[in-house]
């Protein structure tokens, strides 16, 4: 095998592998200082489930970053409709088939306000989103001041940050979840199958594609992390719904932006909305949608939130909006617009509940926890930049 | 005037990973002298000049720069100003909600300790404003003024800093001809004064008129130096050495069509600008006939890009009052760009970095945006087949890229305008706006697009040019409109249209 060629290829995709080298180094780092307990199926399970909430926030602001704006209002946002949907399951004893939907719902026509303050009014965002992160945190203490804090008793509901889906009736290999290890093998097959058949259509075109050795490399290799991940959870309780949303959302996020005319017109208004316009793509329209989408995912993290602790509480919300954005931009995405990618936002997630677990289970200080994010925050931005220029 | 040269510039290479942008170039400018510099796009002359203020410090490149008897070693842009070098770059470097004074001290403020002297301020900006013939109040903002005058601060802005050798980069590239006409006077009135100045130019014109001695760079390399005084000296000359063959007319030859087709008809068209307060357009008819190529001529800031623009849709900042289209006979109003790409029209943008292109995407993304529709099954992209139209754009306009994959920001001027107008030509229109299709661009690069237009206009598409280039304007057009503040002017077919008459109509308003 040509040595030389995988090197041109890692170094022409540096920026795309940088995020996922930086987190197995993370991981590898923090599994040697604890002993291995770090990447124990119970600490990596508990991780992906406390991820879950930010990383939707930040699948979602790093769309609104790449239009070149911010939302400052996610976290109360999030934090109100978790109180909300408790009320309703509590107060108002609506189904939670009803409860979620409306919900989410309902945070997308939210999102539609900033939309229309940003888009029509030509507020910048900063300040729209500033004024909403007031006006939801006041709204969470009004819907609370009765009650306190909100008990959610509905199973189904708590399932959705604390469940697992359920494994299959057999007594087949007993310390391990078998229908999590059947849904990893399907994703690798599935993957594997779709990039052959890429490559073959690829081909096909008379295109350039990988050479055969480096192929084979790339999809052993993702295929080995796609193991071993599903091997880790199936060693616990399996694939928690956390974890199955979570993936849900960045996969349908993944495909819409890649993939469609949306996806598309969403990069091009973030890169130059001027050219943009005078392509033809309604950039008022575009600014709309991703405002939308940001309040919807801000509705399904409040939920995320909300089921985890079984409870709306006054405080829920705090900081998520800054935590989203340090997810977004370790992820890669640039504060100049038009560039970033929503499977970055969850990297970046990851790597920072990395750094939360780990130093935890170290026993620091969480003042010396603050100081460790910031500096991993800026250093993540310095490499982007650093990569981006050369 | 003292003999020795000002300026001397050694053995001067310099190499980016991948490209050797300048290879062994040497370069004098004697005192006193007005010495143009030119050469096709991606020749090396921004390079040469940013080696010469000190944007690449001393090391980045080898060789040699003698200043005055002394050899320097810029290590950045205030090194070189210390000694004496200014320059004015294309795009201009002020501050637009600052006011005159402020712009012109900015960076060397006059001040006793921390503290600003703002009554020495005024007072000596008002001297330098005179030196440049320029009547404005020092108090009013820089964005109140017009190009050409903004132009003019930033050389008093220079003179402030008392400079030796003023370098300009293109500086009337923006300027309509009565403001090219003040500078290059400016520049004569400087060069009396005794400050050498470089000019960097695409317009043989200007050079002809003002240039004491040229040089001329290509690829990398200085092919001639010549003296104005004392030499041979003329527009073919010139454009023999900066492409290295004759081009007798760079206008490639088109039978002129004489079809009576119209496709498109404006009528009375009125159009108030919101943010100026006033009709930009007043009353402005005009027709375009299948197969046909019109010419807009007219001075900067006549309105044609706002006529154009108003009939593209695009709603930002403009009100129709009054007026009408019909497009092959039918009304039509367009509200925003996207109804106009639909109805066959397509518009190519005299700002392509600002208005024509996504700068932070590659070749292939640039090209398939305005019509992504028609790769799209159910709205998910095949890029299978967007890269083969990429491909065949690429190939048939002679985009030179590495590949498609290539980000935009990263080609030349010439080629970044070529995928601007694959990008239209993608949309498959019957009418094609192309606003200023060659500002900026290498006279090479200007003939490949020439001879585009000859072909589209061949294939059944209908062109209207914006130009404020008049022989690109006479060189191109079947028939010509004038336009001069707001209002036509005057229509000329081709074999009735000069020079003088055009300017003559231009500046009736």
């Amino acid at each position: 095998m040509n040595i030389k060629d995988l090197q041109r290829v890692l170094q022409e995709n540096i920026r795309e592998y940088g995020m996922f080298i930086a987190l197995f180094v993370i991981w590898t780092a923090f599994a040697i200082l604890t002993d291995g307990i770090f990447i124990s199926s119970r600490n990596i399970s508990n991780l992906l489930n406390q991820s879950g909430y930010i990383a939707v926030l930040g699948i979602g602001m790093t769309l609104i970053i790449v239009i070149r704006h911010i939302d400052l209002s996610v976290g109360f946002l999030a934090g109100f409709m978790g109180a909300l949907a408790a009320i309703a399951m509590a107060s108002w004893e609506w189904p939670v088939f009803v409860v979620i939907p409306v919900i989410l719902l309902l945070g997308a026509l939210l999102g539609l306000i900033p939309g229309f303050l940003v888009a029509q009014m030509r507020i910048p965002a900063f300040v729209a989103t500033l004024a909403g992160f007031l006006i939801y945190r006041g709204a969470i203490l009004v819907v609370t001041q009765r009650t306190g804090t909100i008990i959610i008793a509905n199973d189904a509901f708590n399932a959705i940050g604390n469940g697992y889906i359920p494994d299959l009736p057999v007594s087949f290999l007993p310390e391990t979840h078998k229908l999590t290890l059947i849904v990893g093998i399907l994703a690798i097959i599935f993957y594997i199958f779709n990039e052959i058949k890429g490559r073959r259509t690829k081909q096909a075109y008379n295109f350039e594609v990988l050479s055969n050795e480096i192929f084979a490399l790339k999809l052993i290799f993702v295929s080995l992390i796609m193991g071993g991940m599903t091997w880790v959870l199936s060693g616990y309780n399996g694939m928690s719904w956390t974890v199955v949303i979570m993936l849900l959302v960045v996969g349908i996020y993944h495909f819409i932006t890649n993939r469609t005319v949306l996806g598309r017109h969403i990069y091009a208004v973030g890169g130059n909305p001027e050219a943009a316009e005078l392509s033809g793509i309604n950039v008022k329209k575009i600014t709309y949608i991703v405002f939308a989408q940001m309040g919807m995912l801000a509705a399904l993290s409040g939920i995320l939130f909300a089921s985890r602790l079984q409870s709306a509480t006054t405080t829920a919300g705090t900081l998520f909006e800054l935590d989203a954005i340090a997810a977004a931009f370790v992820g890669g995405v640039s504060a100049a617009g038009g560039v970033g990618k929503v499977t970055g936002a969850l990297i970046g997630a990851l790597v920072m509940a990395s750094l939360t677990s780990g130093m935890n289970l170290m026993s620091i200080d969480i003042s010396y926890q603050y100081i460790v994010r910031g500096i991993i925050l800026a250093a993540a931005v310095i490499f982007d930049v650093a990569t981006r220029n050369s | 005037m003292n003999n020795t040269p000002i300026l001397e510039m050694k053995n001067i290479t310099k190499e980016f990973p991948g490209v050797k942008a300048l290879d062994n170039v040497s370069f004098a400018v004697k005192r006193g002298e007005i010495h143009c510099l030119v050469g096709e796009n991606g020749a090396g002359k921004s390079t040469l000049m940013k080696i010469l203020s000190g944007v690449y410090p001393h090391g980045q490149y080898d060789g040699d720069i003698i200043f005055n008897g002394e050899t320097q070693q810029f290590r950045n842009i205030r090194d070189s100003e210390n000694v004496g070098i200014s320059i004015i770059y294309q795009e201009l470097a002020l501050i637009p909600d600052m006011s005159v004074y402020e712009n012109i001290f900015l960076g060397h403020e006059i001040s006793n300790g921390p503290l600003i002297n703002w009554n020495e301020t005024i007072k000596q900006s008002t001297a330098m404003l005179k030196k440049v013939n320029l009547d404005v109040n020092p108090a009013v903002q820089v964005k109140t003024l017009g190009v050409g005058k903004q132009q003019l601060v930033e050389i008093a802005k220079a003179l402030s800093k008392d400079v030796q050798l003023l370098i300009l980069d293109e500086p009337t590239s923006a300027l309509n001809e009565d403001d090219v006409d003040n500078l290059l006077d400016l520049l004569r009135a400087l060069r009396q004064q005794g400050v050498t100045c470089i000019m960097i130019t695409h317009k043989l014109k200007e050079v002809m008129s003002v240039a004491d001695t040229v040089t001329v760079i290509r690829d990398g390399q200085t092919i001639c130096t010549i003296d104005a005084h004392t030499e041979e000296l003329s527009e073919q000359i010139i454009i023999k050495n900066m492409v290295g063959r004759a081009i007798d007319n760079i206008y490639p030859k088109r039978d002129h069509q004489r079809s009576t087709e119209v496709v498109l008809e404006v009528d009375n068209w009125t159009v108030f600008d919101r943010t100026r307060g006033r009709n930009i357009l007043k009353n402005v008819s005009f027709n375009l006939k299948k197969g046909e190529i019109i010419g807009f001529a007219g001075l900067m800031g006549s309105g044609r890009t706002e006529l154009a623009l108003s009939i593209f849709g695009n709603p930002e900042n403009y009100t129709l009052v009054d007026g009408q289209i019909r497009l092959n006979g039918e009304p039509k109003k367009f509200n925003h760009p996207h109804d106009a790409i639909r109805a066959g029209i397509a518009y190519v943008s005299e700002d392509r970095k600002k208005n024509g292109l996504i700068l932070t995407q590659d070749v292939r993304q640039n090209i398939s945006l305005a019509n992504l529709n028609e790769l799209a099954h159910q709205t998910v992209i095949d890029e299978n087949q967007e890269v083969n139209v990429a491909n065949k754009y690429k190939d048939s306009l002679n985009i030179k890229t590495p590949n498609i994959d290539q980000t935009v920001g990263h080609l030349s001027g010439g080629n970044q305008q070529k995928v601007s107008l694959a990008k239209w030509l993608f949309v498959k229109p019957d009418i094609l706006i192309l606003d200023e299709p060659t500002r900026g661009i290498d006279v090479g690069a200007k003939f490949e697009i020439y001879t585009i237009m000859n072909q589209l206009v061949e294939q059944g598409l209908s062109i209207i040019m914006i130009s404020s280039e008049l022989p690109e304007v006479l060189g191109m057009s079947d028939r010509i409109y004038i336009v001069s503040a707001g209002e036509i002017t005057g229509e000329l077919p081709i074999e009735e249209a000069t020079q003088e008459r055009i300017m003559h109509l231009a500046t009736r308003n």
